[in-house]
């Protein structure tokens, strides 16, 4: 049985000190890596035949405006299918140059799920074969789930919407 | 699938058809735009475009209280959005620290049960319609009546249905919503027979079987790298359930199956589908019977005790000191969520819907991330209709259960 202890061993004993941040949060095993080592420690989880987590169940961006240096975290949730174990695993990328290796090539699931983070958060994942808007228009110059682009102020009054009852 | 045979070269000016299917075709039931590359009648190259009607849930999340975005999610997967909500008032609970009684559970699972069978005879008579037999979906479309009904009786919607509230219901269910679902399931009239007929009209119907089986099949391999899951996933041989693997709502209480296929092909997707709503039958019966074994004050236990997160009823906002602090405090959104982050994944109709919600220790979420499953399967589509005639990919795209509103969020 694979424990978040086997896993935290097992993954030290591979990176050593290039993993860090270990925690628990509701029981999810969630650490950090730098942003160049991302798919060795992706390919490392998959191949590993203890680890084996082969599916990824989901992957996506946060941004936090005060962590100066290091203000895009891109958030991969892996699942190994056979122990049915599930792991967090965040990378933190500079949003001047937001550079990330793509995980395509190992993950068909990550190409739309890439564009979507590079859509909203305009993290540049490096090698992905298709690099462009999905949800939004492609004319867009923004990356809307930024932080820095509050959402509209409700008690606006400069906007004629009587159109729509408000 | 099969051999590629061009044209020789120089015989015509050009020697595929491009076609666009979509985005507003009447066989794609939704909004889904495809750039075909046909030679004659078979698909060479398909090109997917997304984001039709994307309206920023993920944004406007971050505004809103944990209460006021339940609406939001009942838009993702519209044909099943019972679960959706459901999914969500559990993913709160999580991060809360809520723990509801057996009863909430029990009920919580009878309407997520109504809502996979309503979406699953959606998209298996649909499956019907695209291969022409127009009968079958008018004869289940009843029972999904019957279904809405039901949530009406339970919540007062229909469609999308805001269902539940953190920590529970909002009220108990009434004793017309228990006579409907008895309704419901009733073996001589109710949908245990009409399903049985739907089979008999489908499953070994010669044309149906010659324009289901082996088209747009994929290996379980594939399917897992793709991000597959729920009855696409389980059509490839892969059996994987949520539901199973990591139970929520107390579903380790119940006794059932998790039917899988073997080719991945549409045929395959047919039939997980249809056993799984026998499937969710079974689940039906034993949850109304379980419900039905509570007697006196407990029967009558449909939410959990939150205080500062469940709305107090009407008359004791009217009544008590208590009651009406809480009431403002919820309805302004002045309490603050705790500090953390979580993942919780529910068993959606179409796969693993998943909600991702860091909480800053504000009042409304840092960042909520909606795993929606079809957007992550949609992208095989292209590789499962090449080679494939056209007539095929409209078969593949409705038994994949698409669903617009859930994959551009």
């Amino acid at each position: 049985m694979l424990t978040n202890e086997n896993i935290q061993q097992r993954l030290t004993e591979k990176f050593g000190e290039q993993l860090t941040n270990w925690q628990e949060p509701y029981g999810m095993l969630t650490f950090t890596a730098n942003k160049e080592i991302n798919l060795k420690v992706l390919q490392f989880l998959f191949d590993d035949a203890e680890l084996n987590f082969k599916f990824l169940t989901d992957l996506q961006a946060v941004h936090y405006p005060d962590n100066k240096g290091a203000e895009l975290a891109v958030v991969y949730h892996l699942h190994n299918w056979v122990d049915n174990v599930r792991i967090r695993f965040k990378v933190f990328t500079d949003i001047q140059q937001p550079d990330v290796y793509s995980a395509t090539a190992l993950f068909q699931s990550a190409n739309f799920m890439e564009r979507e983070t590079y859509d909203f958060f305009g993290v540049n994942f490096v090698g992905h074969p298709n690099l462009i808007r999905i949800l939004n228009v492609d004319e867009m110059d923004y990356f809307p789930l930024r932080k820095e682009f509050p959402l509209e102020d409700q008690t606006r009054i400069d906007k004629d919407d009587d159109m729509f009852g408000r | 699938m099969s051999e590629h045979i061009l044209l020789p070269e120089g015989s015509i000016e050009k020697q595929t058809t491009t076609l666009n299917l979509g985005p507003t075709h009447p066989a794609t039931h939704g909004v889904f735009q495809n750039i075909l590359e046909l030679d004659g009648e078979r698909i060479m190259k398909a090109t997917s475009t997304v984001g039709y009607i994307h309206r920023a849930f993920e944004k406007i999340a971050e505004r809103r209280n944990l209460f006021q975005i339940t609406p939001l999610t009942d838009r993702l997967n519209y044909c099943s959005s019972p679960i959706n909500n459901m999914g969500w008032h559990l993913t709160c609970e999580k991060l809360l620290g809520v723990s509801t009684p057996k009863r909430v559970d029990y009920l919580r699972v009878i309407i997520m049960e109504l809502a996979r069978i309503s979406d699953h005879l959606i998209c298996n008579s649909i499956v019907g319609v695209d291969t022409g037999a127009y009968s079958g979906f008018l004869y289940v479309m009843q029972f999904r009546e019957l279904i809405y009904e039901i949530y009406e009786e339970v919540c007062g919607s229909r469609l999308t249905t805001n269902i539940g509230r953190i920590g529970g219901f909002e009220r108990n269910f009434t004793n017309t919503a228990f006579e409907k679902l008895e309704k419901f399931l009733d073996e001589k009239t109710g949908y245990p027979a009409q399903l049985k007929e739907f089979e008999n009209l489908f499953t070994r119907n010669r044309i149906f079987m010659e324009r289901t089986i082996g088209c747009g099949p994929i290996s379980a391999e594939r399917a897992m790298n793709y991000g597959f899951t729920g009855p696409n996933l389980r059509a490839a041989g892969v059996d994987y359930d949520v539901r199973v693997h990591s139970p929520y709502s107390s579903y380790q209480d119940f006794d059932f199956t998790i039917p899988v296929g073997t080719t991945g092909d549409c045929y395959d997707r047919f039939l997980v589908r249809n056993q799984e709503m026998w499937q969710s039958l079974s689940i039906l019966r034993q949850a109304y019977q379980k419900v039905q074994e509570f007697k006196g004050a407990e029967a009558e236990v449909f939410h959990a005790d939150t205080p500062a997160y469940y709305l107090p009823e009407k008359k004791d906002v009217y009544t008590k000191m208590e009651a009406l602090i809480y009431h403002f405090k919820i309805i302004m959104g002045e309490i603050d969520i705790p500090a953390g982050e979580v993942y919780n994944a529910v068993e959606g109709a179409n796969g693993e819907l998943g909600f991702y919600l860091i909480s800053d220790g504000g009042r409304t979420p840092y960042r909520l991330h909606f795993r929606r499953p079809c957007f992550i399967y949609y992208q095989a589509y292209p590789e499962l209709i090449k080679g494939g005639m056209l007539s095929d990919a409209v078969i593949t795209m409705s038994s994949l259960n698409l669903i617009a509103g859930e994959l551009d969020a």
